[in-house]
């Protein structure tokens, strides 16, 4: 129901988003281009990812949609030899501009990875270390904001009363769980999530998809998925890319019940991929 | 009838050559059983030998030999305090200067550095472990020493020296040699252990998780002090301590720059005296006798100091990981 409606808002979009109603859309990414040394790894990418909606990349392994996720808030910096060129509008201000601040960029674009990875620290610091780069809290405030993000991310029950104990203690699901509260925490306007149930069971996957169901409320989401089905069950829309270039870009339904191009038909059916 | 005979040969062939095995096999173990219990033997020789030639200047002295600071050849009183006084302070220098200095060239190794100057630098680093440490005490001796009484010891007097208590420690004549020359070129000759140990157990961080922490808007100097640190803590005080051993035994270096001074006095500025040193400058023309016999127990305590040193890191290391498990 939900998605339906917000689907019914986004309808007068065009296949490669919104252009003339900018303020919808969180990220515009124009003539995108990116390169590991001399390999071209995006090609030409253009489209929008819109505001308060979840945006899939999906593509067989290596096509670049882990390699565009990185580009959005500019992760691939801190390796040598890797280069973006184009543009990519984040509030009207060109994020691979060499000026950007990356650090302020990241705690507004906030990042989750395919495996868990709390931080060696009790689960309060896990969210509360973000937190405290950015801003500076009383304690009350600090543990209602713990509160806040760990309900967010459903997971409060399960840890309030330990909330002292490691990071690590806690099981596969739950720490990629507080891995998102711990992102969330921070307040972002986006959220990347790369593969963030590839290392889930399904019970936790489904608990994981359920979250995001609930934050695109609240927060732009763009995730990454090697699974069909998740692309499927909770993005609004969806970019099909194959060998480093965007093969397709469109609302979720249209994409997955008439592709209007061949290749994303073969993949999404299974005949290729 | 044929192939009987051929099955039959084959099993004898087979039980000799188990037999031959079954004899290497033995011959191995008791080969690598034997390397491993010689160590044990050379240790335990060494012990003894130690405990042995020290039990007269023991016994003279008694326990209060490891807290009496005299060292009077021609009265034929003998006290480690000195040299044991001066070990420890030294290898303390060494360290205050070294861990931070060691930590930065790991943590510029490991996150900072651009590839392409990664492997120079860090070969150099290496390097800096291959010098023998008598090219470290003549350096010390003649161009580090003449430098620092001429420039940096007046000026650690003029600023360091006027704060209230900790300024008797950079207080009198700027020698060149003394205590704190000896902890700066200690410092220099286990920065490189020390730095190579951080930056392999820095290595091991996964990049995954220092993404997560720049993935929050971390700087470099944030991923360091609050992921990579505490991730890789134990193996971090593992190269200190490994540091610190070695600053504690360096004979040559030390002897050279230390100023071979048997006493103690509170100014860092002023000479003095390791266990190494005192060692390597009396063992040649020691009597055998209660001076000899004093030596041996300078020795015994060194050995001690040692062993008692890597013990604890070995506990605090235990009770990090105890904490560790207790938590996860």
């Amino acid at each position: 129901m939900e998605i339906k409606l917000n689907v019914k808002a986004e309808k007068e979009n065009s296949h490669y988003g919104n252009s003339s109603n900018s303020n919808k859309n969180a990220l515009e990414i124009r003539d995108l281009n990116f390169f590991y040394g001399s390999y071209h790894a995006l090609k030409n990418i253009n489209f929008n990812v819109a505001d308060n909606q979840v945006t899939a990349f999906i593509g067989p392994s290596g096509c670049g949609k882990s390699t565009l996720l990185r580009t959005l808030n500019r992760m691939y910096d801190l390796y040598p030899n890797q280069v973006a060129k184009g543009e990519i509008n984040f509030h009207g201000e060109n994020i691979l501009n060499a000026k950007q601040d990356l650090n302020l960029l990241r705690s507004r674009i906030g990042m989750v990875f395919q495996k868990p990875t709390p931080f060696p620290m009790s689960i309060y610091d896990n969210i509360a270390f973000g937190v405290r780069l950015y801003e500076n809290l009383s304690k009350p405030q600090m543990d209602e904001r713990v509160e806040w993000a760990l309900t967010k991310a459903a997971i409060w029950t399960e840890v309030k009363d330990k909330l002292n104990q490691s990071g690590l203690s806690l099981s596969g699901g739950q720490q990629q769980r507080l891995c998102i509260a711990r992102v969330i925490a921070n307040k972002p306007d986006v959220l990347l999530l790369d593969e963030p149930t590839s290392a889930l069971d399904p019970i936790s996957t489904g608990k994981v998809e359920e979250l995001i169901h609930e934050l695109k409320k609240e927060y732009t989401i763009a995730i990454v998925t090697h699974n069909m089905q998740q692309a499927a069950r909770c993005s609004d829309f969806t970019a099909y890319m194959y060998l480093g270039e965007l093969i397709e870009f469109g609302q979720t339904d249209e994409i997955f019940v008439k592709p209007q191009r061949k290749e994303t038909e073969d993949y999404i059916t299974g005949r290729f991929g | 009838m044929n192939t009987i005979s051929n099955m039959q040969k084959s099993t004898i062939r087979n039980t000799k050559t188990s037999k031959i095995q079954r004899m290497q096999d033995i011959a191995f173990h008791v080969l690598s059983q034997f390397s491993a219990l010689f160590v044990l033997i050379v240790l335990l020789g060494i012990i003894i030998s130690l405990v042995i030639n020290a039990l007269p200047a023991l016994k003279e002295f008694g326990f209060g030999f490891f807290f009496s600071a005299d060292w009077d050849i021609n009265k034929q009183k003998f006290g480690g305090l000195i040299s044991i006084y001066g070990t420890l302070v030294s290898s303390f220098i060494a360290l205050i200067i070294a861990t931070p200095l060691s930590f930065g060239i790991a943590l510029f190794l490991t996150e900072i550095c651009p590839i392409t100057l990664r492997r120079p630098l860090g070969v150099a680093v290496e390097l800096l472990a291959a010098v023998p440490s008598i090219i470290y005490g003549m350096f010390g001796l003649f161009i580090f020493a003449p430098v620092f009484a001429d420039h940096v010891e007046p000026a650690l007097a003029n600023s360091l020296g006027k704060i209230p208590y900790i300024g008797t420690l950079f207080s009198g004549a700027p020698n060149g040699i003394g205590m704190l020359c000896a902890g700066l070129i200690l410092a220099l000759m286990i920065l490189p252990f020390i730095s190579a140990v951080m930056r392999d157990v820095f290595e091991i961080v996964p990049p995954i998780l220092k993404e997560s922490a720049y993935g929050l808007g971390c700087t470099t100097w944030e991923v360091a002090r609050h992921i990579i640190l505490p991730y890789t803590k134990a193996g971090v005080v593992g190269g200190i301590m490994l540091g610190l051993g070695r600053a504690l035994g360096e004979t040559m270096a030390v002897t050279f720059v230390i100023g071979n001074a048997q006493r103690i006095l509170p100014s860092l500025f002023a000479p003095g005296s390791s266990i190494a040193s005192t060692l390597a400058n009396q063992f040649g023309e020691a009597e055998p006798g209660l001076h000899f016999s004093s030596l041996f127990a300078l020795g015994l305590a060194l050995f001690v100091i040692t062993v008692t040193i890597l013990t604890l890191a070995k506990l605090m290391l235990l009770q990090m990981e105890k904490k560790q498990g207790s938590k996860s």
